[in-house]
Order: structure tokens, then C-alpha cells, then sequence
């Protein structure tokens, strides 16, 4: 149903969504092969009982330089895309298996249960994203550690309430039509309602705001490293935490261990907006200007077991 | 037109509706409930008393809005009654629980009015129609769900089955789906089938074929119908028994070749003159005599169709509300003078919108209230046979206001008639 509209897109949509997913495949496999691309791991200083020279420009050993720890910038660049899909699926993945499910059941059921989920998520919702993701990385990482987990759920508290509110508000509309109606009639409970008629009509608006959140959460987690809330520098790359490293270097001319991390945030969170809003132009019913059809008219009006 | 199958004499009782009532409440304003202000409620069934027999098919017509759908979802429990009971077989409907409403589902069905709305657009006509079975476990195995799907769909007449069974709603016409939509209604055996306008969202040429298949369907299958239109036509060609209701109420019932031949109550004289000819493919422009129906949140007093009725007298509850729709109907046709010298005799207009037997209207300023007297004197004389004024008893001047006073309006109670029963004063002996 819904890879329908993105096959007969066309125009600029279509431009957007092919962008954007070279972009993002781009990263995909980056950050899956990181490994085999990387000539380093993320934290290797040094070859062969040979420790690389610091903050060396780039070059044919090391193609983006070395950093002042001696690391392979483009090492630390490939393996920076691993952390961020990490924490982007997985901050994704759990919003989205908390706020769909909170929106069907507080829009299908309303009352008190309603009325209090949406005060929660409103209040959520008030606070600073990067304020919010900060204090909740802050208090996680006490509890599991500084890796990709608990960054990657401090970014999903945030997405829950977006995820909610979509849901809730389509379930709230969808649950007075007719076949919802009809389901009850025909004895199903709530359960069967909201998982066989209403999901399915109502989360046809997610993959938009899916895509959208995940190039936010690039940026959110590069936040987090950036003020070194996020992730801890020996767990795993990650480009904020670089960005963060290489002011110092801006002053002296260093250029190359500031420029590739930033290029690579620009370009994913580019990469993942131009999904999400060609995306946005193919699903979204308001906006979509459908291509007009051929016509094949019938030979005759036949109703009854009729060819049409 | 093929005939009807007479259902037997003396067949029991499936469905008793005693004096069903489903008020919806209005939200109002925030601050209104805030301050837990009342916003009202509209009696969409008001009152409603019927009973059905096993193998009938009972019409229940009136225009948009006079409660039908609502009365025919709280038959299936689908909409809570504020007061009254639902017996199915002896089981009352309005006490339970939507949990211990599920069994009972697979005893009465419903078949919507817009088949394209009532089909879930994400699912394939074979598991749409397959689902009841499902939820109520039914069937031991996938052979025996399709078996019994693709047995629903040829009954339907969705042939060839393989070709329909795969499809998604949107790709069916509206005959088709409201034939998947019966397919899904009748697949758990049903007794009782409860179709709310089945065809008048269906193009011309598939109603009367739709039509046919209920009959079959109801035929074969031993159902009982309830059958709710705003089409006459087709309840005459449908039903055995037919039910007018009127803002929540049942004004007149009775078997369907006397309702015809010989309709009792005005408003549904009013609705059958409105017909030319009974053929179940015409849609009926009806002319109803005086206005729109009322607003069903705070309907007329005494007889709720007093206003548009031509044969209204003393007790059908005449109110000041009546004396403001024959002023503003005069003022429709006065010029502009008249009209800005008439309407400034009043103090405020909205008073006259009151209940009860006396209203009291007060002049302007400098106007007396002799003058709104002698206004509506004038009034009188222009139009003798106005039946307003067969409930006025007196008007008068008192306390610098002028007040009239009506007869004390009675809402009508529906009594017997020769066959059936019919809710109006032309038929109670007392006013004879
Ligand atoms: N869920 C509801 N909430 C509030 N008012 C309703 C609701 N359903 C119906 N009504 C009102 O009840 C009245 C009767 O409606 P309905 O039963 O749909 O009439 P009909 O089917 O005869 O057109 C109308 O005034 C309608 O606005
Ligand atoms: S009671 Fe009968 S005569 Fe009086 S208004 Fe009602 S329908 Fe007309
Ligand atoms: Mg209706």
C-alpha cells in the first residue's frame, strides 16, 4: 500500500527520494562494512610498532590526516557511521515501538487514559530536545555505561511524544469510520480493532516523521558528544566528539580533523531529510497531485458478479 | 418485482424494544464545562417501542436526521442506551457489557449505509469477510475459513470467487462492496439483520439488485430484517411492517400495505404524497408542507411535528417559538419599512423563544404593548385557517406586556388504529 505512491511518483518527489536514498545508502554501507573500508580501527595510533605521526595533513597513508591522539581521521569518519546508524536505528526503532503503540491504544480509548498520556507527552515535548537528551544521557550512562545504548535512549525519549501525538490524532479521526464500526459489529475487541483495522490504516503517516527524527538525531547525538554528554571517546567514534576535539586545531591551521566529521553530519542529516520530505510529497494525500490514470471504460454496466 | 415471503403467523418474538432512549450529550464550550454548565443533548431516539418477529422485515423511514441509524446501531449494542431495553430473545442488550455483547454478535448483524466506509481499506475482501469467523474461532483451519468465505461470496454473487477474493475494497464498485459487506454480515448464520439505508449510496442501476439479493438472502437464510431508508419506494418493496419515525419517535407503524394504502398519522401522508410512484430505482424529492425538520436538541413541545403540521389543532402544543416563525415568516414577505416598523414594536425577539402555555412579550421602549396586541390581531385576521391560532386561547394585555396564552400542548401517545398504532391527536378519542 504504501510503496504504490513512491513507484508512480514523479518530478521533483521523485528527484528528492532518489537523492536522499543514494545519500543514505551511501552511509549504509559505510557504516556496515566499516570494518573492511576503514584502513584502522576508530582508536589504532599506531601500525606495524609504529606510532603515526600527530596531526599530520592528509596524505597517501592517511587520506583525511591524523588527529593530535595520532588517529586516522578517515578511520574514525567510517566508523563515526556505524555509531550514528547504531544509535539512530535503535532510538528509532524503540520510539517507535513505544509511541505507536501509546498513540493507537490513548486515541482508540480516550477518556482519563487519553487525557493523562497526552498531558505527559506534552510536558515531555516542552522541554529543549538537546536540554532533555542531555540530563537523561547524563543520568543513563550512570546506570549502563557510556556507550551507544544509553545515548540512543536519551534521543528516543525525545521522539516518543512526536510518534504519539501523530498516531493518537489519526487514531482519534480514523476510529469513528464505518469499518471500525463494522469491526465491533462483528464482535472484535478492542485488541483485534486496534491491531487489524486501525494500524494499519494509521501508520501510513510514521515512515515520514521516522525519517525526518533520524537525520534530528544525528544532529542530537552529535550535540551530545559535541558537550561530551554522549557516547565516551573509548566506546566507539562518533563525529561530535571529534568536532568537539578539533576547535583547537581550527586556530592552527589544522583544518582536515574538524572538516570530515562535520562534512559527514551534513551530508547523512541531508541525506535523511531529502528522504523524509520526498517521502512526505509522494504519501501525503493533501499534498500529492496525482498523475492522471488512463481510462478504460466498461462495455457495459454488469454490477452482478460483474467485470468492471 | 418478485414477492414477498409472508413471514409465518404467530412466529416468535426476536426483538423486543422497549421505550429505547440514546441522548447524546453535547460538548459545549470549554468554559461552559468548566464551569459545568450544561450544554444540552440531542434525543436522537426518544422513546421507542417495537417489537419484531421472527422471519419479518420491519422498515423504519424517516428523513435525515430523525434517529434512525442511531436507533439501529443501539439494536446491535453498538451505541449505549440512556434508558430503555434491547431484548434479543429475551436477553437485554442495554445491560451489557461490549465483552459479553461479543457472543451475541454472531446472532445480529449489520449492513452499513456507505459499503466503501464499512470495508477496511487495508485488508483483502477475503479477509474481511473471513474475520468474523476468526474472532469468534469458528473454523479449525485455513481450508475451512476459505471454504466457508468463498460459500459467503458465491452466495453474494460475487462470482467468479477467485477473481473478487484477492481484491482490496477500492478496487470493487459500490455493488460489489456492499455485496462483500453482506457476504461479512451473513457468514456467522445470523437471525437478525439490522441494514442501515443498504443502497442509497448505490448507483441507480445496482439498488434494485441489491435489493433482490436482501430478499434472497432473507429467504433462503430465515433471516429477520430490520430495514432503515429515507426512500419509501424501497421499503414498500422490502418490508412487511413499516415504522415512521419523526425526531426520535415512532409517529405511526403498521403493515406496510395499510402505511400505503391508507396512512394514518400527516407526517406520513406528507411523505407519501411526496412519492409519485413506488419504484424502488427512483429517489423521491419530497415536499414536506411548512419548513425543516426541527432541531432535535430542544425539539417543539406538545406533538414535535405541530410546526409543519397541516392538521395540527388546540393540543398539539403550541408555544411562543411558533408565534416568532409566523412573525418572521410575515416579515419575509413585507418591505423594508413595514418590516423595520414591526420588528421595532419588540423588546427583544428572543423572548418569544419560551416554553410552556403563556408567553408574555414585551413592547420596546416607547411602544405599548396594545400594539403588539393589535399586531398580532392583524396577523389573525390576514389568515384565519392558520392553525397556530387553534391553540390560542386568549391574547391580552396585563402588567404593560402582552401575553398569550395557549392551550396546554400534549405530546401525543402512540395509540392503536385500525391496524398498527399512530402518534397523533386527529386519533385520540378524547379530542374527538
Ligand atoms: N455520535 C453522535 N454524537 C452526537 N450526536 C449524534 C451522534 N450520532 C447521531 N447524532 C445526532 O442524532 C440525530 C439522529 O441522527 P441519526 O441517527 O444519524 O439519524 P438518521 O440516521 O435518521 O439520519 C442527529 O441530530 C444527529 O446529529
Ligand atoms: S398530534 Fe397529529 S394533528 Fe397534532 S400536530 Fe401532531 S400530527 Fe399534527
Ligand atoms: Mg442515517
Amino acid at each position: 500500500m504504501v510503496w504504490a505512491p513512491i513507484r508512480s511518483s514523479r518530478g521533483l518527489p521523485r528527484w528528492l527520494l532518489g537523492a536522499g536514498c543514494t545519500i543514505t545508502l551511501l552511509f549504509v554501507v559505510l557504516a556496515v562494512f566499516a570494518p573492511l573500508i576503514a584502513p584502522y580501527d576508530f582508536d589504532t595510533f599506531s601500525a606495524d610498532g609504529q606510532r603515526f605521526a600527530q596531526q599530520a595533513p592528509p596524505s597517501a597513508e592517511h587520506w583525511f590526516g591524523t588527529t593530535v591522539q595520532a588517529l586516522d581521521v578517515f578511520s574514525r569518519v567510517v566508523f563515526g557511521a556505524r555509531t550514528a546508524l547504531e544509535v539512530v536505528v535503535l532510538s528509532v526503532a524503540v520510539s517507535l515501538l513505544v509511541g505507536v503503540p501509546l498513540g493507537l491504544v490513548s486515541g482508540y480509548f480516550g477518556r482519563w487514559l487519553d487525557r493523562l498520556l497526552v498531558l505527559i507527552t506534552d510536558t515531555v515535548f516542552s522541554f529543549p530536545p538537546l536540554l532533555l537528551a542531555i540530563v537523561l544521557s547524563f543520568l543513563l550512562s550512570g546506570l549502563l555505561g557510556g556507550g551507544v545504548a544509553p545515548a540512543a535512549l536519551a534521543i528516543t525519549v525525545v521522539y516518543v511524544p512526536q510518534y504519539f501525538r501523530v498516531v493518537r490524532n489519526t487514531t482519534f479521526s480514523a476510529k469513528e469510520a464505518s469499518y471500525v464500526e463494522a469491526a465491533r459489529a462483528i464482535g472484535a475487541g478492542p485488541l483485534t480493532v486496534i491491531t487489524r483495522y486501525l494500524f494499519s490504516n494509521v501508520v501510513q503517516s510514521v515512515p515520514v516523521i521516522a525519517t525526518l527524527n533520524a537525520a534530528d538525531a544525528i544532529l542530537t547525538l552529535a550535540g551530545l558528544g559535541f558537550l561530551g554528554y554522549g557516547i565516551q571517546p573509548t566506546e566507539a567514534a562518533e563525529w561530535g566528539y571529534d568536532i568537539q576535539r578539533a576547535i583547537a586545531d581550527a586556530g592552527a591551521g589544522i583544518w582536515w580533523t574538524g572538516l570530515f566529521p562535520g562534512l559527514a553530519i551534513v551530508l547523512l542529516v541531508t541525506g535523511l531529510t531529502l528522504v523524509g520530505e520526498g517521502l512526505n510529497e509522494t504519501l501525503n494525500p493533501t499534498l500529492r497531485r496525482r498523475r492522471l490514470l488512463p481510462v478504460t471504460l466498461p462495455t457495459r454496466d454488469t454490477d452482478a458478479g460483474g467485470s468492471r | 418485482m418478485p414477492t414477498r415471503p409472508e413471514p409465518a403467523a404467530g412466529a416468535a418474538t426476536v426483538l423486543d424494544v422497549a421505550d429505547l432512549r440514546v441522548h447524546f450529550e453535547l460538548r459545549g464550550s470549554f468554559l461552559g464545562r468548566l464551569l459545568g454548565r450544561d450544554a444540552g443533548s440531542v434525543q436522537a431516539v426518544d422513546g421507542v417501542t417495537l417489537s419484531l418477529r421472527h422471519g419479518e422485515v420491519l422498515g423504519l423511514v424517516g428523513e435525515s436526521g430523525s434517529g434512525k441509524t442511531t436507533l439501529g446501531r443501539a439494536l446491535l449494542g453498538l451505541v449505549r442506551p440512556t434508558a430503555g431495553s434491547v431484548c434479543y430473545r429475551g436477553t437485554d442488550l442495554a445491560g451489557l457489557r461490549q465483552a459479553q455483547l461479543r457472543p451475541l454478535r454472531q446472532r445480529i448483524q449489520m449492513v452499513f449505509q456507505d459499503p466503501g466506509a464499512a470495508l477496511n481499506p487495508a485488508m483483502d475482501i477475503e479477509t474481511a469477510v473471513g474475520h468474523p469467523l476468526r474472532i469468534h474461532g469458528l473454523v479449525r483451519d485455513r481450508d475451512e475459513l476459505r471454504d466457508r468465505v468463498h460459500d459467503a461470496l458465491r452466495r453474494v454473487g460475487l462470482v467468479p470467487v477467485e477473481r473478487f477474493a484477492s481484491k482490496y475494497p477500492a478496487e470493487l464498485s459500490g455493488g460489489q462492496q456492499q455485496r462483500a459487506v453482506l457476504a461479512r454480515a451473513i457468514i456467522l448464520g445470523p437471525e437478525l439483520l439490522v441494514a442501515d439505508e443498504p443502497v442509497s449510496m448505490l448507483d441507480m442501476s445496482v439498488r434494485a439488485k441489491i435489493l433482490e439479493l436482501m430478499l434472497d438472502l432473507r429467504r433462503d437464510l430465515d433471516l429477520s430484517c430490520v430495514y432503515i431508508t429515507h426512500d419509501l419506494a424501497t421499503a414498500k418493496f422490502f418490508c412487511d411492517r413499516v415504522a415512521i419515525m419523526y425526531l426520535g419517535r415512532i409517529v405511526e407503524i403498521g403493515p406496510t400495505e395499510r402505511i400505503f394504502a391508507d396512512p394514518a398519522h400527516p407526517y406520513t401522508r406528507a411523505l407519501l404524497a411526496a412519492v409519485p410512484e413506488p419504484d424502488p430505482t427512483r429517489t423521491l424529492t419530497r415536499q414536506l408542507p411548512r419548513g425543516e425538520v426541527p432541531d432535535g436538541v430542544d425539539p417543539p413541545g406538545g406533538c414535535s411535528f405541530h410546526p409543519r403540521c397541516p392538521h395540527a389543532f388546540a393540543p398539539c402544543g403550541w408555544e411562543g417559538r411558533d408565534v416568532r416563525a409566523l412573525l418572521e415568516q410575515r416579515w419575509t414577505a413585507l418591505d423594508e419599512a413595514d418590516y423595520a416598523a414591526e420588528q421595532a414594536l419588540f423588546a427583544d425577539l428572543a423572548e418569544l423563544d419560551v416554553r410552556g402555555s403563556r408567553l408574555r412579550i414585551r413592547p420596546a421602549a416607547s411602544r405599548s404593548a396594545e400594539s403588539i396586541r393589535a399586531l398580532l390581531e392583524q396577523v389573525r385576521v390576514g389568515d384565519p385557517d392558520e392553525p397556530l391560532w387553534r391553540g390560542v386561547r386568549q391574547v391580552s394585555v396585563a402588567d404593560g406586556a402582552c401575553v398569550v396564552d395557549f392551550v396546554e400542548g400534549v405530546d401525543p401517545n402512540l395509540g392503536p388504529v385500525d391496524e398498527g398504532a399512530v402518534a397523533c391527536h386527529l386519533y385520540d378519542p378524547a379530542y374527538r
